[in-house]
């Protein structure tokens, strides 16, 4: 995104001034280069997103090695795939089956797993989402279109310390003769949250 | 403490409202800005992960309520950079400041990429061997500490499993506050749903967090 101030002042929204405000200052003193906060802001527009968590759960449904990899040391298994870094220093693997479905939430905060993921959606930070995800998960879920079979156990990982959470939904029926690439592109964001199921092939 | 942040099981904020994948990673550009400029002031590395989380969660609960959370970012960032010296009041009022010399620290745009890529582990060696076992009954201690913790008040008085343990943690309750990463073995504990909501719970839901273990007392 390009560093650019209209010349509009008048107009502009209280925390557009805020934090305008707080960015020249902070320029001033010495403290922070704008042109380093441009390239913060290139790398996880354009860079750092879930395509690279999608990557991840297409390899593994596709190499059982790699999904057992996966499920002892994630932050290793993830890594050989060029995605580490800062908020996936410690990852974790969390595997939906028939029996179990996987949802992650951070009720005291938005921690979430940067590398493979981005930044996370306003929801997933909202109150409303932090608040219901670990007392009525199913509830949350009808509100993305999910309904669960009856009888399937919903775990709600609360990411209370620095461990970050990948949810690996299940493979999609149909999808037995895709590539890894075709793979990825039925994984959405969602679904490595816990929040959504991955798509079926048309 | 018990401040705002700490929202599990609380009630009235409604619906969730889902994105669809098109919505845009920022909704204003200042989003964009107050994200840059908060990873680029952490590197001056004048605080620690922990202390910016609790300088967000000490916002008043009005505020923390109505803020989008580049905005909780935003108001903590200030708050941080004054607690440290690193600006004053009057700087803010004016919104500018004296030209300074950079900072020794200060973030060249060609160090970000190798700096998110490398990020900052927490795990720590820990002398002593684990209190407790994969399956060992555990119950999540009942405390109600005025400054940083990571126990939520949903898991409090709470009988679980211990599931993992995880080695060694730096333990926010301590660094947040200056007082040293004081690393504790940190363990992820899991709860049927019906030990923390009673028959208010969904059926078939267990609900995990991860726990230092100053935080667990045997069951």
């Amino acid at each position: 995104m390009p560093h650019d101030h209209p010349d509009h002042d008048n107009q502009l929204d209280p925390m557009e001034a805020r934090v305008r405000a707080l960015e020249t200052i902070l320029t001033q003193k010495g403290l922070v280069d704008p042109a380093a906060m441009d390239r913060i802001i290139q790398v996880y527009s354009e860079e750092v997103g879930p395509r690279n968590g999608a990557q991840v759960v297409a390899k593994a449904w596709d190499e059982p090695e790699f999904a057992d990899w996966l499920a002892r040391d994630a932050t290793a298994a993830i890594a050989s795939m060029g995605f580490t870094g800062r908020q996936g220093e410690h990852m974790q693997a969390v595997f939906n089956t028939d029996a179990v479905h996987n949802l992650v939430v951070c009720t005291l905060c938005s921690c979430y797993p940067w590398p493979v993921l981005g930044l996370p959606p306003t929801w997933y930070k909202s109150p409303a989402y932090r608040s219901r995800a670990v007392f009525e998960p199913r509830a949350v879920l009808a509100e993305f279109g999910v309904t669960l079979p009856e009888g399937q156990q919903v775990r709600v990982w609360d990411s209370t310390a620095e461990l970050r959470y990948l949810v690996i939904p299940a493979r999609p029926a149909g999808s037995e003769d895709l590539s890894q690439a075709e793979l990825a592109a039925l994984v959405t964001r969602d679904s490595m949250i816990g929040a959504g199921l991955a798509q079926v092939p048309a | 403490m018990n401040g705002p942040q700490d929202l599990g099981g609380q009630m009235g904020f409604g619906a969730v409202q889902p994105e669809d994948p098109s919505e845009p990673l920022f909704h204003a550009p200042w989003e964009a800005r107050a994200l840059g400029l908060t990873l680029c002031a952490g590197v001056l590395g004048r605080w620690t992960i922990d202390e910016s989380r609790h300088a967000r969660e000490s916002l008043p609960p009005a505020i923390y309520y109505s803020a989008s959370y580049y905005e909780i970012w935003t108001r903590a960032l200030e708050q941080l950079l004054l607690t440290h010296d690193l600006i004053a009041e009057a700087d803010l009022a004016a919104g500018t400041s004296a030209p300074g010399a950079p900072h020794p620290r200060r973030l060249a745009p060609d160090a970000v990429r190798p700096a998110l890529a490398r990020g900052a582990s927490s795990d720590r060696d820990v002398p002593e061997g684990p209190r407790f076992r994969p399956g060992d009954r555990v119950r999540a201690k009942v405390m109600h500490p005025r400054g940083h913790t990571r126990l939520p008040r949903y898991a409090r008085g709470a009988t679980g499993r211990i599931e993992a343990d995880h080695g060694g943690h730096v333990f926010p309750d301590s660094n947040a506050h200056g007082q040293g990463e004081a690393p504790q073995r940190l363990y992820t504990v899991v709860f049927d749903g019906r030990d923390l909501w009673g028959d208010d719970a969904e059926p078939g839901l267990t609900v995990s967090i991860d726990a230092w273990e100053s935080y667990l007392d045997p069951a």
